[in-house]
């Protein structure tokens, strides 16, 4: 850039002509990047490195308004600054003091620089020239700084121009913070002003002391008395209020202290007329004074009176008051239970936020049932942020140490299907989890958990909303897994195959299909066995062996599945077993219905074979596999005369069984610790790092992998038994590398191999892509089968 | 520090002064001055002044076309800071009579030097008009 030449000094604009100018500009022309802005900029920095006082100056403060406004970085014209405050001519110090407390920070190396010109202008007889020191150094005083100049502080402080000592009282805090050491050295003087008490320094003393005390209450209590006298005495709102907070910290520690301050307390209470004095006075009460009941009586009153002002910010300040009390009184909150409701529905959102949370503090066993009732209403009213605000917090709360204040499960699971039909809801993965947390430990709401699923399953309306659909899939799920509390699973399957399930994403509608299938599956199970049973009694006895071998042969399960099948499979017991599961399937599993349901499965899930989605396939396969098997037995069972009763069980019953027994094993919820407690087996080495991976899959780019299970008849989507993690990373086509170590292996162990060349061994598959997978796996299925 | 920060604000988002009792760096005044004149300009007269913002609070109010914001620490009083606010207002009024925003913009110093006279290190430390206004009334007069 061109030298500054006396041009610039004639010609040089004032800021006032720069604000004119930009005023001039067009609207958006105003932003950092704009032309006019940018020439100004250039301007400034020919300006600013003339010799000219005055011309450095200007350009200076033109500088650190653009710097201020605007944005624009001036850390390059550090040095200037500190030349500008060098000039004796105050108007021009001022300037540069300013542009240093805009731009200097700890980082700034100049600043060492500065030091001298400090101590010099503190040292200054003019009153001004000092506090512009004075201010600067409270802004941007380092350690170094404070250090250096803490002796001529500590000479301020004692200064008898009032305008200075002032300010010194104030810079103190900067210090203190700053050089710890400075504390043993001005902190006599400091209290020394403190008990002067001089109507200007008040202020000043007593913020400073407001805030050490808020870090460090233990070491100014010996001060109190002088705080005490001050409260009495001072007549200033604004040191009151101050005096108040350094009290509030300070009574807690100290129980003599807060008797004797109640009273005057409560007088000035009682007394101003000033809101935010009243509102400090009771903000002390209900925060450290809250042993004093006749105190908390009084604060309770006035904040009542802020509750019911029209002013929202007192409206808001009487909340605040009041939930801060929640807690220790609640019979503070009780009183005033009508404000509080209704500023539920206040028109601004923070007041509504704060009478909620209060409301929920109140939440105890007796009234959760009100309070939800009460809440669900005013969310129906409200829009769509608050409604969620607030189901998200009857959930929380009702949730809260394993549903601490629920007792009646039933009451609360229909209050979930209640709160999955407002029209706003978006708690959709919360209120999944509870149905399904609620279905797994609490047995005896599981009637009513069906029932409610069964209402959510059967509404084609609530398909069509996304945020649903994680309800839609914990209702699907509850009612596969309980299906034998049904009323109707012959509805249920209905529900869940009805076309409108088409909207739902694949992994839900897995879940729907997996669930169509342990229907599916019952309902079989007990038409089969309605049909033995009704075989054998008209035959001997010789046909009950083979019931109750199969339950015995039953699954290596729990106690609980056996003692299940006992109830349920003792042929003397056959009807009334099924009467007391509460449902008349063994009326409505004719021939015909078994029919209808198998070509309704096949109508349903036959269009989605060849779906794109492997964990629809999968299970569609599965599922109209399974009907293939059962199809012609049970078509042949129409031809079937009674003689062949003596028929031994067939296989597709057998399989039936087999499926039904393994559905019916109960998995708990497992601690999240339990992966943990199992010792890794020896010679297992489970290594973090997969990047040996590299090597092999170097170039190989990964599918995106959502969770998928190498199904087992029972995975749930929650708890993917998936080939490891590891496996999915290795999830990539076979490099050249392996398909040749693979023909090798053929031809050596040709011998070994199931089936013909094409496949592959078992453990080798993991290095094909899904789909590939599943069609091998699938084949050996319906090969073994 | 009780208070943070001090900034003015014109309807339209543009900053008329900012103040800062705590270092941050550029992007981050910018960063934040966007987020809080988003989060005040839009709400309306009958809600509260009073808006919590990350870990503190910001009092707030409007003046003809000009809001007046201040960040302060979660435990100061709102009501005493609405007070300040408008000791402030009433200061500029009385120096520059019937105070507006082009005096604030055409006098920015002016209006620097009365609030460093109010407040320093983030706690206030003047309260009465006279004394704040002494001092530049006397710097006025001076050659």
């Amino acid at each position: 850039m061109a030298n500054p030449s006396i041009m610039d000094t004639l010609f040089q604009r004032s800021l006032e002509d720069l604000i004119k100018g930009i005023r001039l500009q067009s609207p958006d022309s105003s932003t950092p990047t704009s032309s006019f802005l940018c020439k100004s900029m250039e301007e400034i920095r020919r300006e600013i490195k003339s010799t000219d006082p005055h011309t450095k100056s200007i350009a200076l403060l033109k500088l650190t308004y653009l710097n201020s406004i605007y944005g624009f970085d001036m850390s390059w014209a550090a040095f200037h600054v500190v030349e500008v405050i060098s000039y004796p001519q105050f108007p021009l110090k001022k300037i540069g003091y300013s542009a240093a407390t805009a731009s200097f920070h700890d980082g700034t190396d100049v600043l060492l620089l500065l030091t001298n010109q400090l101590r010099k202008d503190l040292s200054s007889s003019n009153g001004f020239e000092v506090s512009l020191a004075l201010q600067c150094l409270s802004v941007i005083g380092t350690t170094d700084l404070c250090r250096d100049l803490c002796n001529e502080i500590f000479t301020l402080l004692s200064s008898t121009r009032i305008y200075v000592k002032k300010k010194a009282i104030a810079v103190v805090l900067r210090v203190f913070r700053k050089y710890q050491d400075a504390v043993g050295v001005c902190f006599k003087r400091l209290v020394d002003n403190l008990e002067s008490s001089e109507p200007q320094g008040m202020s000043a003393v007593v913020g400073v002391f407001c805030e050490l005390t808020l870090r460090d209450p233990e070491g100014y209590l010996p001060l109190a008395p002088e705080f005490y006298r001050i409260l009495i005495d001072c007549k200033n709102n604004w040191v009151l209020i101050k005096v108040l907070k350094i009290f509030a910290k300070l009574a807690p520690l100290e129980p003599r202290l807060a008797k004797k301050i109640v009273d005057p307390i409560c007088e000035i209470m009682r007394r101003t007329m000033a809101k935010s004095l009243m509102f400090e006075c009771i903000w002390t009460v209900v925060s450290s004074l809250s042993e004093y009941e006749s105190a908390v009586k009084l604060a309770v009153v006035k904040a009542r009176e802020l509750l019911v002002d029209d002013d929202p910010n007192l409206k808001y300040l009487g909340l605040k008051a009041l939930s801060s009390l929640a807690f220790n009184h609640p019979w503070a909150v009780v009183e005033n239970k009508d404000a509080v409701i209704s500023s539920l529905s206040d028109a601004d959102p923070n007041i509504k936020l704060a009478s909620l949370r209060i409301v929920m503090s109140m939440v105890s066993e007796d009234n959760v049932v009100e309070i939800s009732r009460v809440l669900i209403n005013y969310s129906l009213k409200s829009d769509p942020d608050f409604c969620n605000e607030i189901l998200r917090s009857i959930l929380t709360t009702c949730s809260r140490n394993y549903y601490e204040v629920v007792f009646d499960f039933d009451w609360y699971i229909s209050l979930l299907g209640e709160m999955s039909r407002i029209p706003y809801c978006q708690r959709g993965e919360e209120i999944e989890n509870q149905l399904i947390d609620i279905g797994m430990r609490v047995k005896d709401a599981r009637q009513e958990l069906v029932r409610v699923a069964r209402d959510l399953l059967i509404d084609p309306a609530l398909l069509g909303n996304p945020f649903l659909h994680r309800i839609l899939s914990a209702a699907a799920w509850v009612s596969g897994e309980y299906v034998e509390l049904s009323k109707s699973p012959f509805e249920l399957m209905e529900a869940l195959l009805q076309p409108r399930t088409s909207l739902l994403p694949p992994l839900i509608r897995a879940v729907y299909i997996q669930s169509a299938f342990k229907v599916l599956v019952y309902c079989l199970h007990s038409y089969l066995l309605q049909k033995e049973a009704t075989a054998s009694s008209f035959a001997a006895d010789g046909n009950t062996p083979w019931i109750e071998n199969s339950a015995i042969q039953g699954p290596e399960g729990s106690d609980l599945a056996t003692s299940e099948l006992d109830r349920e499979f003792n042929p003397r017991d056959f009807s009334p077993s099924f009467e007391n599961n509460g449902h008349s399937i063994s009326k409505l599993s004719t021939h015909k219905s078994m029919v209808n349901l198998l070509n309704l499965t096949e109508m349903a899930l036959g269009p989605l074979m060849e779906s794109h989605e492997v964990e629809i396939q999968e299970r569609v396969r599965n599922i109209l596999g399974v009907k293939e098997l059962v199809k012609q037995e049970i078509l042949d069972h129409s031809a079937q005369k009674e003689e062949n009763s003596e028929k031994k069980e067939s296989d597709a019953s057998k399989i039936i069984e087999l499926i039904y027994h393994s559905f019916s094993e109960e998995l708990g919820p497992v601690s999240a610790s339990a992966q943990a407690r199992i010792t890794v087996p020896n010679g297992l080495v489970l290594k973090d790092n997969l990047a040996e991976l590299e090597i092999i899959c170097g170039d190989i780019e990964l599918p995106v992998s959502t969770s998928f299970s190498l199904g087992t008849l029972h995975s749930r989507e929650k708890e993917v038994l998936s080939l490891d993690d590891a496996a999915s990373n290795e999830d990539s086509e076979p490099s050249t590398e392996s398909t040749s170590l693979l023909s090798e292996h053929y031809k050596r162990h040709k011998l070994y191999y199931l089936l013909e060349r094409k496949m592959m061994p078992f453990p080798l598959i993991i290095h094909l892509p899904m789909k590939v997978r599943f069609r091998i796996i699938r084949s050996m299925i319906s090969m073994i089968l | 520090m009780a208070i943070r920060f001090v900034l003015m604000v014109n309807k339209q988002g543009q900053t008329r002064l900012a103040q800062y009792y705590e270092y941050l760096t550029l992007e981050e005044r910018r960063a934040l001055e966007g987020e809080i004149v988003r989060k005040c300009l839009a709400r309306t007269e009958q809600q509260c002044s009073f808006v919590e913002h990350r870990n503190y609070k910001i009092v707030y109010r409007r003046y003809a076309s000009l809001f007046f914001l201040v960040g302060v620490d979660n435990d100061e009083n709102e009501l005493a800071i609405l007070e300040f606010i408008h000791l402030l207002v009433e200061t500029m009024d009385r120096h520059f009579g019937n105070v507006c925003e082009l005096d604030i913009m055409f006098h920015l110093e002016k209006a620097h030097f009365m609030l460093e006279e109010m407040v320093m290190n983030g706690c206030i430390v003047e309260t009465s008009k006279s004394n704040i206004l002494a001092p530049i009334q006397l710097i006025d007069k001076a050659p």
